[in-house]
């Protein structure tokens, strides 16, 4: 561990500071999709698959399906938007672009590269999060003021899953291998993680691989804090959460930076 | 103080079963403008990399400036200026802003890295770019940007890995005056490269390498009289009765293809006695050239 963090430090900053200005360049184009996507899903599951469903039972309460389903797009949110940064995007940078090569010959090291990315991906997950739940609130389909937990729960939770993408981009030979893990990871995830049902109605031996999922525990945080109903083990999810958070951070770090020094 | 600017001592690099650098040594004087020279695979770039702290030595010790690079890679980096053989200039920025994120690379204060950048894009010639996103330049103009780049932090040391390949003759010459003219301020330059001519115009040392190994070095044009000679004979449509006459003169002969290379050990009346016996036979008599120090040195077989 110590091995690890040996190099670590605050110039990490300057690698996500780069992003940052790439990011605020386009800013137009970057944040049509997060203002977008909630109005999408809202209509087609809300409206659409809701007028079906109507009400639905979670957590010994009654609520709408719209309701329900808000918080589970934003916990999605959470994972898509760093996580597609840090392998897509990361992957573009250091294969096509040779971005990170660029940087490595001025006193900045390997780890600050992998930091700094990790850093970023996470910042996105919160700036796409932060403008879909006020998206959500003009709907008005979030509790105030419990909702801001969201804020630091996706910067955590952007953490683990940056963290996720840097540490499958470290083994990845070339950009179209990222379909496996997508398919066999990120989608499942994506539908059976509390998402857009109760992981409660799933079989008992699902339910037990549901709960290993960290999204289900993000959206599990996620939907308490906006629907502003703090019921059951919140602080088990969120060790849960931070822990993997670190155990992958550290992870990345070791697999990226033998991928990076060659 | 230590004079040298760059000291490599036993530096080896192994990939499993390949060793692409096999324990160099050598040394680069302050202010001193030493070329690699070698074929593709020869360990040149794999040598630099591990100088810029980009890869661990598998063992021996490389050093800049008495700082070692796998103990003090941030100070080594910051006495550094690197040009690196492919492009790898920021695609998402246009021209200045591409100087002004890698000076805050550096930790620069914005101010002063302003004020370089735009000092630094007079002295490439790019004044008149500053806004135009990076895939509008001409591959001479990118070359010229990196090694403004590569300036930026005021390095004592510069780094070029085949800085001119690929370019048309005028922006090579464009590199090539301005590597002199750092010269002149005393700027310590190690470069690698394909090019015997940008060898010769630049360099006051250069080094041969092969096969992981420094085969030679020297000042270009000692190298050039003591490996070759002064002079080179190239014939061709030539017959046995020629071939015969050359064998009995001092001095290396080579067959390659249909071309006959004679490097006489005394150079001087080689013209009119060919004037006498043979002056109907085509040929050119020629200066020796460091390519001919380097093809006699790593051979004419092609390199993959």
């Amino acid at each position: 561990m110590r091995a690890i963090l040996r190099n670590v430090s605050l110039r990490s900053l300057r690698v996500w500071r780069r992003d940052l200005d790439v990011y605020l360049t386009n800013w137009k184009t970057e944040f049509l999709p997060p203002l977008s996507e909630p109005v999408l899903y809202v209509f087609a599951f809300g409206f659409g698959l809701g007028s079906l469903i109507h009400t639905i039972h979670y957590e010994g309460r009654e609520l709408t399906y719209l309701r329900f389903m808000a918080p589970g797009i934003v916990a999605v949110a959470i994972m898509f938007w760093s996580y597609f940064e840090t392998t897509y995007s990361s992957f573009v940078r250091m294969y096509y672009q040779r971005t990170f090569d660029a940087i490595l010959a001025t006193p900045l090291l390997v780890e600050d590269v992998i930091l700094g990315e990790l850093l970023w991906g996470a910042t996105k997950a919160v700036i796409a999060s932060t403008i879909m739940l006020g998206m959500l609130a003009l709907l008005g389909l979030v509790t105030w003021p419990s909702a801001l937990w969201v804020i630091p729960l996706s910067a955590v939770a952007g953490v683990l899953f940056s963290a996720l993408g840097l540490v499958v981009t470290s083994v990845t030979k070339n950009i179209s291998s990222f379909n496996l893990p997508m398919f066999l990871m990120i989608m499942p995830m994506f539908m059976f993680s509390g998402t857009f049902f109760p992981v409660s109605i799933l079989p008992k031996w699902a339910l037990v691989i549901a709960w290993c999922l960290p999204l289900t525990h993000v959206s599990y945080l996620v939907r308490a804090a906006v629907l502003g109903w703090p019921r059951g083990p919140l602080a088990v999810s969120a060790v849960y959460v931070a822990v993997l958070a670190v155990v992958l951070s550290a992870l990345a770090l070791r697999l990226m930076k033998r991928r990076l020094i060659q | 103080m230590n004079p040298a600017a760059i000291i490599a001592r036993e530096l080896t690099k192994r990939y499993g079963e390949l060793e692409a650098v096999r324990g160099v040594s050598f040394e680069v004087g302050s202010g001193e403008v030493v070329g690699f020279l070698g074929p593709n695979g020869a360990g040149k770039t794999t040598t630099v990399r591990m100088l810029c702290c980009f890869l661990p030595p598998t063992s021996g010790t490389a050093s800049i400036h008495g700082l070692d690079v796998r103990e003090r890679p941030r100070d080594v980096k910051w006495l550094l200026g690197v040009c690196p053989q492919e492009d790898n200039l920021d695609p998402d920025f246009d021209v200045l802003k591409n100087l002004l994120v890698y000076g805050r690379y550096f930790g620069l204060p914005g101010r002063i890295v302003r004020r370089r950048a735009l000092e630094l894009l007079e002295f490439v010639a790019l004044s008149d770019k500053t806004h135009v996103p990076i895939q509008a330049l001409s591959g001479g103009m990118k070359r010229r940007l990196i090694l403004a780049r590569a300036l930026l932090n005021e390095p004592r040391v510069l780094i070029l890995d085949e800085p001119t390949t690929g370019l048309d003759p005028q922006a090579r010459h464009a590199i090539w005056t301005r590597i002199r003219s750092l010269r002149a301020h005393g700027t310590t330059v190690l470069l690698t490269t394909h090019y015997m001519e940008e060898a010769t115009q630049l360099c006051d040392r250069v080094v041969v390498m092969d096969d992981g190994k420094i085969l030679l070095e020297g000042a270009p044009l000692d190298l050039v009289e003591r490996e070759v000679g002064r002079t080179v004979v190239e014939a061709w449509n030539y017959g046995e009765e020629f071939v015969h006459f050359m064998r009995a003169l001092p001095g290396r002969l080579e067959e390659v293809g249909d071309r006959l290379y004679f490097y006489p050990k005394e150079g001087d009346h080689i013209e009119r006695l060919f004037e006498e016996r043979f002056p109907h036979q085509e040929r050119l008599i020629r200066r020796a050239t460091l390519e001919d120090v380097f093809l006699k040195l790593t051979g004419r077989a092609l390199r993959d």
